[in-house]
C-alpha cells in the first residue's frame, strides 16, 4: 500500500470540503474501509499485540471476539489513535483508512478522530452538558458552527438513529447524567453519530447494561450497518452471530502477545470454523 | 436447640423479637480514659478557637462604644487626634487581596492544568514539589524579594498601564506618566506591586487545590471528549474545566482568605496612606493586619483596643470567605472526593 | 469439564503467531505528533514577535524595563503563531495549540518567579555568610551599620530553634490527640471540631499572635517572652498537624484495626501500636510542614517578643530575637550593611526550610517503597 504525501494546501483543501459536504447533507456520508496491516502493540516494552491484519470492510460490523485480555480493545484503540495517548504505549505497522495511513506524519489527530468514532464501555455522556448538548458535543468540539434549527435536526436525526429519540424528546435540556445506564449508552452512540464518522468503534458496548437496553442498542447497530462500518468488540458471542456480517477471533496464549487466530464471515466463523482453537472458543469450551 | 442439658434463658436475655438489640460495650477503663482525653482535646482545641473570636469581639466592645459607627466610616487612623476608622484600611485591604486575586488565580490556574494536562510524567512530580516548596518560603523572603527585585522592574510596567490604560480610572496617576523624566517615587508602594507580591502567596494554595481536583476528573469521561475532539484544550474544556468548577472557586476562595489576611509582605512594600483610594498604581496605602503590626509597638491601651477591634473585623471576614469556600469545594462534584 | 490448561493452545501448523527470534526484531513505530512543519511554525513565531517588540519598543512604545518588553513579547506571540497557524490547520487546533502556548509561559512566568526569589535572597545574603562571625556572634554591643566583620546572627539562630522546640512541645500532642479523636475516636462533637480546625489553618498569624499578646500578655501579665511566642506558633500548628494527621490516619487501612481488635487490642493500645505507627510517616510530615510554618512566621514574634541583640536561652525572661524578625528590623532600618545581614539571615531561614522540604520528600518516597 502507498501512502499518499498530502501538501499542506491539499490538506487544507480536505478540511474544507468535508466542511462544506456536512453543510449539506443529513446523514449520506460514505462509510469507509479500515485496513489494519501487521499492527503490533506495547505497554512499557512489553508486546501484547502481535502482527494484527485484518480488513472491515465498508458498511458492514465487524465483531472482534476472544477471551479477555487478548488484545481486541488495545487493538480498537489503535484504530482511532487513543492507543498513544495511554503513557507507555507504542504501536507498530499500519492503519488505512480508505488507503490512507491514518499514522502518517501528515495526518491530524483531530481529522483521524472526525471520520472514526468510538463509544466505550462504560457509558460517559458529560454530566455539565444537557442531552441536547451533549449529542452535539463533537460538533462544538470541532468548532463547527451551524444554525440553530440545523442543531434541532442533527440532535432529533442521531437520538433518533440511536434510539432515544422517545424518550427524551420532552426533556432535552436536562442534564445528560440524569440517564438510565442504557439510556446513557444511547446517548453516548448519538453523540458518536452527530460528528457523522465513516467507522464507528464499539468497545464492548453493551457489557454494563442489562438485557433490555442490550435488545435496543443491538437492534440499532443493525440498523446502522449499511450507512456506517461498525468495529465491534464483544464477549458475547451470540451478539456477534447476531449483529456482525465479519467476525474475527482473537487469542493470547499464557505469556504471550496476542493476534488474531481467525478471521471470515460470521457464518464461516460460527459454523465452520477452521482453526480448532476457534472452534473449542466458539462451542463454549472455554470463555 | 433447647434441650435438656441447656441453660435456661433468662428473661432479661431473651432478645425481643424483630428488633435489633442495644450492646453495651463493656469499655476497659485504660479506654475509656483513652476516648475522654482525646474528646477533652479535641473540645480544648475548639474552645481555644472559639475564644480568639470570644477575646477579639470582647476587646472590641469599648472601642465600638466609643466610636460607633463611625469606626467603619472614619478614614483616618490618628488616635491621638481621636479619630479612628477602618474605612480606609478596610478598602485597601480588598484592594490589595483582589489585585493578588486577579494576577494570581489565572497563573494558579494555568500552572495546575500544566501539572495535571501537559507535563510529561517525570516533570510532574518536579512540578508538585516546586510548588509545595512555594508554598513553604516564609513571607518574609517573599517581602526581601518584592521590595528589592519586584519593584524596581515593576515600576515600568506600571507607569506603562497609567499611560496606556489611563484613561481607566484605577490606573490613573497624579504624576504625568509620559513626562520625560518621570516621578518614580509615584508608581512604588502601591497596592498594585504589593498584590502582586502578596499573588506569590496565593498561587501555591490555589494551584494545590486546582491541581486536587483536576487529578480526580473521571477516566471515562476524559477518553470521552478525547475521541470526540483529539485536542487537550477540547478535554479540558468540556470535561476538567466542569468538574473542576468546585474546586476553582474553592481554591480562588482560600486564596482570597489567604491574601485578606497576609501581613509582613504588605508590612514591607506598602507606604502607609489612610485614604479611600482606588488608584491602585499610586504609592500608598494599607491593610488591617499591616496596620496592626506597623502600629502595634507605640499603641497605648485605647490605641490597643482599637487595632484588636480591626483584627476582630479581619477575623470576622477571613472566617467568613474559608467557611463560604469549603462549603462551596465540599458541595461540588469534585469536592466530594477531595480533601482540602 | 475441560479446563484452560487441557486446551492445546499451542499452533498445530504453521498459525499466525510467530517464532520467538522473529519477535525481536519488531520494533514500535515512532508516532510524531509533531511536524517539521509546527515546529517552523512555533519558531519562526517566537522569532519574529521578538525581533517585531525589540524594535517597535524603545522608539514607538516609550518603555523601559524587562518586564514590559516581556510582556509586548507575549502578546506579540500570540498574535503572529496564530495567524501562522490559521493557515493550514483547522479551528480547534488553532485554538488547542495557542492555549497550549498560554499554559506553558504562564507557568513559566510562575516557576521563574519562585526560582528569582530564591536564588535572590541567596545571592544577596552569600556577603554576610562569607563572615564566620555572622554564625557564632549576636549584635550586642554592636551597631546596625558596623561592617559585617563585627556581629552576627547567632542569637536570632538561638532564637528560632528555642522557640520551634517549644512550640513543637506543645503542639505535637495536643495536633496528634485531635487527629487521633478525629480519626479514631469520633463521636457527635467530631464534625464540629473538624470544621473548626480546618478554618484554624486559615488563621492569619497575626491574629493568633494578637490573641496570644491580649490574653496572655495583657491578661495574665507574662512578659513578652519566646515563651508566648512558641504558644502563638502552637496555634498555628496544632491545626496543620490535626488536619493532616488525621488524613494520615484515615489512610491507614481498617483492616489492620480490625486485626488488632480481634487479637483482643483495646482501642487505646490499637491506636498506640497499631495505627499510630503505620501511620508514622505521613505524620512526620505533617510535623515538619507545621514546623516549616512555623519558624517562618514573622508577625508572631513581632507582637509577642523583641528584637533583642542578646543571645538568650531561656524561653521565659527577656525578649528573644527570632531570624524573621531579624530578618524585618533590619528590612526597616534601611541601613544597607543591616540589609545584608537581613538577606544573610533569609539564607540561613531558606537552607533550614529546603532542608525539612527534603525531608519531607524522604519519608514520603521510603512509605511508598514499604508499601
Amino acid at each position: 500500500m502507498t501512502v499518499k504525501e498530502s501538501t499542506s494546501e491539499n490538506l487544507f483543501a480536505d478540511v474544507q470540503g468535508r466542511h462544506a459536504r456536512r453543510e449539506d447533507t443529513i446523514s449520506t456520508v460514505a462509510a469507509g474501509t479500515l485496513e489494519a496491516i501487521e499492527v503490533s502493540a506495547w505497554f512499557s516494552g512489553n508486546l501484547v499485540l502481535e502482527d494484527v491484519s485484518l480488513v472491515m470492510p465498508a458498511s458492514k460490523v465487524t465483531a472482534l471476539i476472544g477471551p479477555s485480555g487478548c488484545g481486541k480493545s488495545t487493538f480498537l484503540r489503535i484504530l482511532n489513535r487513543m492507543h498513544e495517548s495511554t503513557p507507555g504505549a507504542q504501536l507498530g505497522g499500519e492503519v488505512l483508512l480508505d488507503g490512507e495511513d491514518i499514522y502518517a506524519r501528515h495526518q491530524r489527530v483531530t481529522e483521524v478522530r472526525k471520520r472514526i468514532g468510538m463509544v466505550f464501555q462504560k457509558p460517559n455522556p458529560f454530566p455539565a452538558m444537557s442531552i441536547g448538548e451533549n449529542v452535539v458535543a463533537g460538533l462544538a468540539l470541532a468548532h463547527v458552527k451551524v444554525s440553530k434549527e440545523r442543531r434541532g435536526e442533527i440532535i432529533e436525526t442521531c437520538l433518533t438513529r440511536s434510539g432515544l429519540w422517545t424518550e427524551v424528546k420532552d426533556r432535552l435540556a436536562t442534564p445528560g447524567g440524569a440517564l438510565s445506564g442504557g439510556q446513557q449508552q444511547r446517548l453516548c452512540i448519538a453523540r458518536a453519530l452527530a460528528v457523522e464518522p465513516e467507522i464507528l468503534l464499539m468497545d464492548e458496548p453493551c457489557s454494563a447494561l442489562d438485557p433490555a437496553s442490550t435488545f435496543v442498542i443491538e437492534q440499532t447497530i443493525q440498523e446502522l450497518s449499511g450507512e456506517v462500518t461498525i468495529v465491534i468488540v464483544t464477549h458475547n458471542m451470540q451478539q456477534a452471530a447476531r449483529v456482525s456480517e465479519q467476525t474475527a477471533f482473537f487469542l493470547a496464549a499464557q505469556g504471550e502477545p496476542g493476534g488474531i487466530v481467525e478471521s471470515g464471515s460470521t457464518a464461516q466463523i460460527f459454523d465452520d470454523p477452521q482453526d480448532p482453537r476457534t472452534a473449542d472458543y466458539v462451542h463454549g469450551r472455554f470463555g | 436447640m433447647s434441650g435438656a442439658g441447656a441453660p435456661q434463658l433468662l428473661e432479661e436475655d431473651r432478645p425481643t423479637r424483630g428488633k435489633p438489640r442495644t450492646i453495651e460495650r463493656g469499655l476497659s477503663r485504660s479506654d475509656r480514659v483513652f476516648r475522654g482525653s482525646s474528646t477533652g482535646v479535641g473540645i480544648f482545641v475548639l474552645v481555644v478557637t472559639g475564644s480568639i473570636g470570644l477575646f477579639l469581639g470582647l476587646q472590641s466592645i469599648p472601642t465600638f462604644r466609643h466610636y460607633g459607627f463611625s469606626f467603619f466610616t472614619q478614614t483616618n487612623w490618628q488616635p491621638e487626634r481621636d479619630q479612628i476608622g477602618i474605612a480606609a484600611v478596610l478598602v485597601g485591604t480588598v484592594e490589595v487581596a483582589l489585585v493578588a486575586i486577579c494576577v494570581g488565580i489565572p497563573l494558579a490556574m494555568s500552572l495546575a492544568l500544566f501539572i495535571t494536562e501537559y507535563a510529561p510524567r517525570k516533570l510532574k512530580s518536579w512540578m508538585v514539589s516546586a510548588v509545595d516548596l512555594m508554598a513553604a518560603v516564609p513571607s518574609i523572603l517573599y517581602g526581601l524579594w518584592g521590595f528589592f527585585l519586584l519593584q524596581p522592574h515593576a515600576k515600568y510596567l506600571a507607569r506603562w498601564l497609567s499611560q496606556y490604560l489611563g484613561w481607566i480610572p484605577i490606573f490613573k496617576v497624579s504624576t504625568d506618566p509620559n513626562a520625560a523624566v518621570w516621578q518614580q517615587s509615584a508608581y512604588t508602594s502601591s497596592v498594585f506591586i504589593t498584590g502582586i507580591a502578596v499573588s506569590m502567596m496565593v498561587i501555591p494554595l490555589a494551584c494545590a487545590v486546582m491541581r486536587g481536583v483536576f487529578d480526580e476528573t473521571p477516566m471515562g469521561e476524559r477518553e470521552a471528549a478525547l475521541a470526540l475532539s483529539g485536542t487537550r484544550f477540547g478535554v479540558i474544556r468540556t470535561v476538567v474545566l466542569p468538574f473542576g468548577r468546585g474546586g476553582i472557586i474553592g481554591g480562588s476562595m482560600l486564596a482570597l482568605g489567604r491574601a485578606l489576611g497576609e501581613t509582613i509582605v504588605v508590612l514591607m512594600i506598602i507606604s502607609p496612606a489612610y485614604d479611600i483610594k482606588i488608584r491602585i498604581l499610586e504609592a500608598g496605602g494599607q491593610t488591617i493586619s499591616a496596620l496592626i503590626a506597623g502600629n502595634f509597638g507605640n499603641a497605648t491601651s485605647a490605641q490597643l483596643s482599637a487595632l484588636l477591634t480591626a483584627g476582630f473585623v479581619l477575623f470576622v471576614i477571613t472566617l467568613g470567605v474559608n467557611f463560604f469556600a469549603a462549603t462551596v469545594i465540599r458541595k461540588s462534584r469534585s469536592g466530594a472526593l477531595t480533601e482540602i | 469439564m475441560t479446563t484452560f490448561s487441557d486446551l492445546d493452545l499451542e499452533p498445530r501448523e504453521e498459525g499466525p503467531v510467530e517464532e520467538a527470534p522473529e519477535r525481536v526484531t519488531r520494533r514500535p513505530r515512532r508516532v510524531r505528533r509533531t511536524t517539521f512543519d509546527d515546529y517552523l511554525e512555533l519558531g519562526g513565531s517566537f522569532l519574529s514577535s521578538g525581533a517585531l517588540v525589540g524594535v517597535l519598543y524603545g522608539h514607538v512604545f516609550n518603555m523601559s524595563g524587562v518586564l514590559g518588553f516581556l510582556v509586548l513579547w507575549y502578546f506579540a506571540f500570540m498574535v503572529i503563531f496564530g495567524l501562522t497557524l490559521k493557515i493550514t490547520n483547522p479551528n480547534p487546533l488553532v485554538v488547542d495549540k495557542l492555549v497550549q502556548a498560554t499554559i506553558f509561559v504562564a507557568s513559566a512566568v510562575v516557576i521563574a518567579a519562585l526560582l528569582s526569589a530564591l536564588i535572590f535572597v541567596v545571592v544577596k545574603g552569600l556577603h554576610a555568610l562569607g563572615h564566620l562571625n555572622f554564625f557564632t556572634h549576636n549584635m550586642a554591643g554592636v551597631s546596625p551599620t558596623a561592617p559585617l566583620s563585627q556581629g552576627g546572627i547567632f542569637h536570632a539562630i538561638v532564637g528560632t530553634l528555642v522557640e520551634i522546640s517549644v512550640a513543637v512541645a506543645i503542639s505535637l500532642p495536643l495536633g496528634l490527640m485531635t487527629a487521633v479523636f478525629l480519626s479514631e475516636v469520633g463521636g457527635k462533637w467530631s464534625n464540629l471540631v473538624r470544621t473548626v480546625v480546618e478554618a484554624m489553618t486559615a488563621l492569619p498569624e497575626i491574629l493568633a499572635g494578637l490573641f496570644v499578646y491580649v490574653v496572655m500578655i495583657v491578661y495574665f501579665g507574662f512578659p513578652r517572652s519566646g515563651f508566648a511566642v512558641s504558644v502563638a506558633m502552637s496555634v498555628t500548628m496544632v491545626p496543620i498537624i490535626a488536619r493532616t494527621g488525621e488524613v494520615s490516619l484515615r489512610i491507614v487501612p481498617n483492616g489492620l484495626r480490625e486485626a488488632s481488635n480481634a487479637l483482643g487490642g483495646s482501642e487505646w493500645r490499637t491506636t498506640w501500636k497499631v495505627v499510630l505507627p503505620s501511620a508514622r510517616a505521613g505524620l512526620a510530615t505533617a510535623l515538619i510542614l507545621a514546623i516549616a510554618r512555623g519558624i517562618g512566621e514573622t508577625a508572631i514574634p513581632l507582637i509577642c517578643s523583641g528584637a533583642s541583640s542578646f543571645t538568650n536561652f531561656n524561653p521565659f525572661a527577656n525578649p528573644m530575637n527570632s531570624l524573621p524578625l531579624f530578618i524585618l528590623t533590619g528590612f526597616q532600618t534601611g541601613q544597607s550593611v543591616a540589609i545584608e545581614r537581613a538577606f544573610g539571615a533569609g539564607t540561613v531561614l531558606l537552607v533550614l526550610i529546603l532542608g525539612l522540604f527534603v525531608l519531607t520528600r524522604f519519608l514520603a518516597r521510603d512509605r511508598k517503597v514499604k508499601r
